[in-house]
């Protein structure tokens, strides 16, 4: 390991104190950037430190997500916490052991490959030294930049890293308090935002003599331009207030949302900006004896996370404290500063757990919303909780995108070329990036400043609306055409995969389609034209898993249909295949997948997390889609935005491919768009005929069904 | 308006007095500070707010405490017996059931009020008992075998 591969963690937080100490109370100390978001990564982290400095799990107490204290690690995102903090914190204990080794060696007057440590104890040929890191702790300086050259620990002598350690969050959600909703300080004040109904809408008027007579004295109005919230210290009461307040307010103007913002015709009717991405032979090759072409689309789709989006903010003596479960506590903090005009140094953010997160949701914008109260009252602990039809609609919203698929095909239905062409919202608007603060109050609040023009996360970052946009297949050539959707009326940022999701979707199904033309079946047909090894690896294995040979008739009502992708072309392979019976609806019978993430810290934790992305992603596929109308959004309940039920949930069966001796690669996303595929596929199979467009609902089938007969 | 209301809260008896028509989930968390009954939508459509009051599940978020006075509620924090977990709490840690783990504490209570009803229920009764549950994370098949795990362990129990 050279200098060259330091990961940005740590070459942005060299200190190995910044990193790791040894507490009194004989703990370790572990600090991380990256923060739990229900995908027990603090569990996997504490396995690598426990690994590296050779001691027990239990000994490992995490420091994660805390401004000033906790290394910046940006976003807790992408699919890159064991990669970014993973290998650093890796890296780091393996240095600080060999530190600790070679200052005992060299007391001992003997060669640090004799000494090995044990619960933190320093063994000399299996006996004990008296000697262990805390004992030595002020002997040794870890003020020092991390060098990145220590031997790790190899795979063969792992002890902690590839066992199934349980998560260190779990018992505490099993048995009362547990989330940022749950913090309990004295003199707390509970907050409502009444939120503008429409981007940009103007506060015309508000009745303040009605709301006195309805409320009395008891809760407090804040309001800055047309951001307004009613405070009081009574929950119940707050909740109350904000339905009659909203009652007395008349807004004027604004943005609204046409019906069909989220419709492929809308897209296709968009200003854009547009750039091809090309790739392998410059012009096709040889003569095409067939053109295909087929166009896919996904609907905005919400996070729709369990929790409503909480904070709790105080300001006092000019320093403001936010607690919350945003997804970067830096990033927060720096973003709260702009909006509020104070110096960031001023400003402390503590990560305390949420609900699930799946990408930008509405985590930071109450944080703002609770600072914004706050720095009215101080002195006080200001409480913010959103409503659930604020969850389901304030928040930003996965994009939505349209897919046109074309391919020039050989004699043998072998692609000369092929084209994904993307029409795209943009992802990737996290406070902080391309220059936004993008923190929804921001834009309430008196002068506030026009959002900078829209930029989309860069290729380097794994694209937004191009992410898996290019596949791995082995084309003699590749056209990406990316058509940026700058000006959309719907507020658009991250969900889980961002544009992997539907271009994987279109691009597998696509696949399917080119099969079909060939005569072939999908799984040889993506075989003859797929060559790295560890992709082949587990489309052969799904297919093994799932007995794929016999897939049975087209047409029948019942079908299975394969997915693959590597997430970003550069995090974990993984393909699935869903088995679905289809009448007036489709229903999953069973699921299949085979990942490979190179190194796995937590088998275990791999396997809920995949599992748990192929079941939401089933959702997103079978299900999901934010509706409009009245110009704002329309699915802000549960029965307006169903979600995937117990009764729906198939079996689902999983494979890890053994390869310790690879880095890890990140494996929180790598089931999203390959089991949008591999439904789409099955349910193509299981009808005879191909639904498009996404969510597969009822209508479109029984649409499909008809047009058929 | 503070009419207040008297009922049993795992095993003891408290006294509040706020306006009946109080959502008991906010008595439960403000109140009484029993926090691990979870908001999650207000509108009885998530299950993340559920206790038994007299055994049954029931839906805090807008159960108005005036109606449970007199009554038995039990909430998550009631499961446990001292340090001693509940063998469905058990069975969530074996089973590794959660993720994020917010509809856990509303899972448990409708697994709960299963298995005093039906010891030995199969899959089917128990999708049937957690359908009115929203999980966000993925993590059904794993609640679905902790409740098969707990049955399990309570008829292994002489």
């Amino acid at each position: 390991m050279t200098l060259a591969a330091l990961p940005k963690s740590l070459t942005d937080n060299p200190r190995l104190d910044r990193w790791v100490g040894f507490e009194p109370d004989r703990t370790v100390r572990v600090a991380t950037g990256k923060v739990e978001l229900g995908q027990g990564v603090l569990t996997a982290l504490v396995q690598i430190a426990a690994e590296e400095l050779c001691v027990p799990p239990a000994r490992v107490r995490l420091l994660s997500g805390v401004t000033a204290q906790s290394p910046d690690e940006g976003y807790t995102a992408g699919s890159r916490s064991i990669e970014e903090s993973g290998t650093s914190i890796r890296l780091v204990c393996a240095e600080v052991r060999g530190l600790f080794l070679d200052h005992i060696a060299a007391a001992l007057g003997c060669r640090p490959a004799e000494l090995s440590v044990e619960d933190g104890a320093v063994l000399r040929d299996g006996a004990p030294t008296g000697f262990d890191y805390w004992s030595l702790n002020e002997k040794i300086d870890l003020a020092r930049p991390a060098t990145g050259r220590a031997p790790v620990r190899r795979p063969a002598e792992f002890r902690v890293i590839g066992q199934n350690l349980a998560r260190v969050d779990l018992p505490a959600k099993i048995a009362g308090a547990a989330f940022v909703h749950d913090l309990d300080p004295p003199d707390l004040k509970h907050a409502r935002v009444v939120r503008q109904p429409r981007r940009g809408a103007h506060l015309a008027s508000l009745d303040d003599a009605a709301i006195r007579r309805a409320l009395g004295d008891r809760v407090e109005l804040v309001r800055d331009g047309d951001f307004l919230a009613v405070v009081a210290d009574d929950e119940t009461l707050a909740m109350k207030a904000v339905d009659i307040v909203r009652r007395h307010c008349v807004w004027e103007g604004g943005t609204p949302i046409p019906v069909d913002a989220g419709e492929p015709e809308f897209l296709a009717a968009q200003p854009s900006r547009d750039r091809v991405i090309e790739s392998g032979a410059p012009r096709p090759s040889g003569n095409a004896a067939r053109m295909l072409e087929a166009t896919y689309s996904r609907p905005c789709i919400a996070h729709a996370s369990l929790a409503p989006s909480c904070a709790l903010a105080s300001f006092a003596d000019g320093r403001l404290t936010v607690w919350t479960h945003a997804q970067g506590v830096y990033q927060l903090r720096n973003a709260l500063a702009r909006a509020l005009g104070l110096a960031a140094e001023q400003i402390v953010v503590t990560h305390r757990q949420g609900a699930g997160c799946y990408g930008h949701n509405g985590a930071d914008d109450v944080a703002l919303d609770a600072a914004l109260v706050a720095r009215r009252l101080p002195g006080r602990t200001v409480r913010v909780q959103w409503s659930r039809a604020d969850e389901l609609s304030a928040a930003p919203f996965g994009s939505p995108m349209t897919m046109r698929m074309q391919a020039a095909l050989d004699a043998h239905g072998r692609p000369l070329d092929w084209t994904h062409e993307v029409w795209s919202a943009v992802h990737g608007q996290r406070p902080g990036m391309h220059g936004n603060v993008n923190l929804l109050a921001a834009a309430a609040l008196p002068n506030a400043p026009s959002p900078p023009e829209p930029v989309d996360v860069p290729d380097a970052g794994g694209g937004g609306g191009t992410r898996n946009a290019a596949t791995l297949y082995d084309f003699p050539r590749q056209r990406i055409v990316h058509h940026l959707l700058p000006q959309m009326p719907v507020r658009t940022s991250s969900l889980r995969t961002l544009g992997g999701f539907a271009n994987v979707f279109a691009a597998e199904c696509f696949m399917d389609e080119l099969a079909d033309e060939a005569g072939e079946d999908p799984v040889a047909y993506r075989l003859s034209l797929l060559s790295e090894p560890r992709a082949r690896q587990v489309i052969e294995t799904v297919a093994r898993l799932a007995g794929w040979s016999g897939r049975g008739e087209r047409g029948s009502g019942t079908g299975r249909g394969i997915g693959f992708a590597r997430y970003k072309n550069k995090a974990g392979y993984c393909a699935v295949v869903a088995e679905v019976a289809v009448d007036e609806t489709a229903r999953l019978a069973r699921m299949w997948c085979a990942v490979d993430g190179g190194l796995i810290i937590n088998p275990d934790g791999a396997r809920n997390q995949i599992e748990g992305g192929i079941v939401q992603a089933a959702s997103w596929t079978l299900k999901e889609a934010v509706r409009f109308a009245d110009g704002g959004v329309a699915s802000i309940t549960w029965d307006d935005y169903p979600i995937l039920r117990f009764s729906e949930v198939p079996p689902v069966e999983i494979e890890l491919i053994d390869a310790p001796d690879e880095p890890p690669l990140g494996l929180g996303e790598v089931a999203h768009g390959p089991t949008a595929a591999a439904i789409g596929n099955a349910v193509a199979h299981a009808l005879g005929a191909r639904i498009r467009n996404l969510p597969l609902t009822r209508e479109r089938i029984m649409a499909t069904v008809l047009a058929g007969t | 308006m503070s009419e207040g209301a008297e009922f049993i809260v795992n095993g003891r008896k408290v006294g509040v007095s706020v306006a009946g028509t109080t959502p008991l989930i906010d008595v439960l968390r403000n109140a009484l500070g029993l926090r691990g009954t979870r908001f999650g939508c207000g509108l009885e459509q998530c299950g993340a707010c559920m206790v038994l009051v007299d055994g049954e599940p029931v839906y805090a978020c807008t159960r108005e405490v005036g109606t449970v006075a007199g009554k038995t509620v039990t909430t998550v924090e009631g499961l446990a017996r001292g340090e001693k977990l509940h063998p469905l709490q058990q069975a969530f840690l074996d089973e590794q059931a959660g993720q994020c783990g917010y509809c856990l504490s509303g899972i448990l209570m409708s697994a709960k009020a299963l298995l005093d009803r039906n010891p030995r229920p199969n899959r089917a009764d128990i999708v049937a008992a957690l359908d009115r549950h929203l999980c966000r994370c993925g993590v059904h098949n794993r609640i679905i075998r902790a409740v098969e795990r707990a049955a399990a362990a309570h008829e292994a129990t002489p």
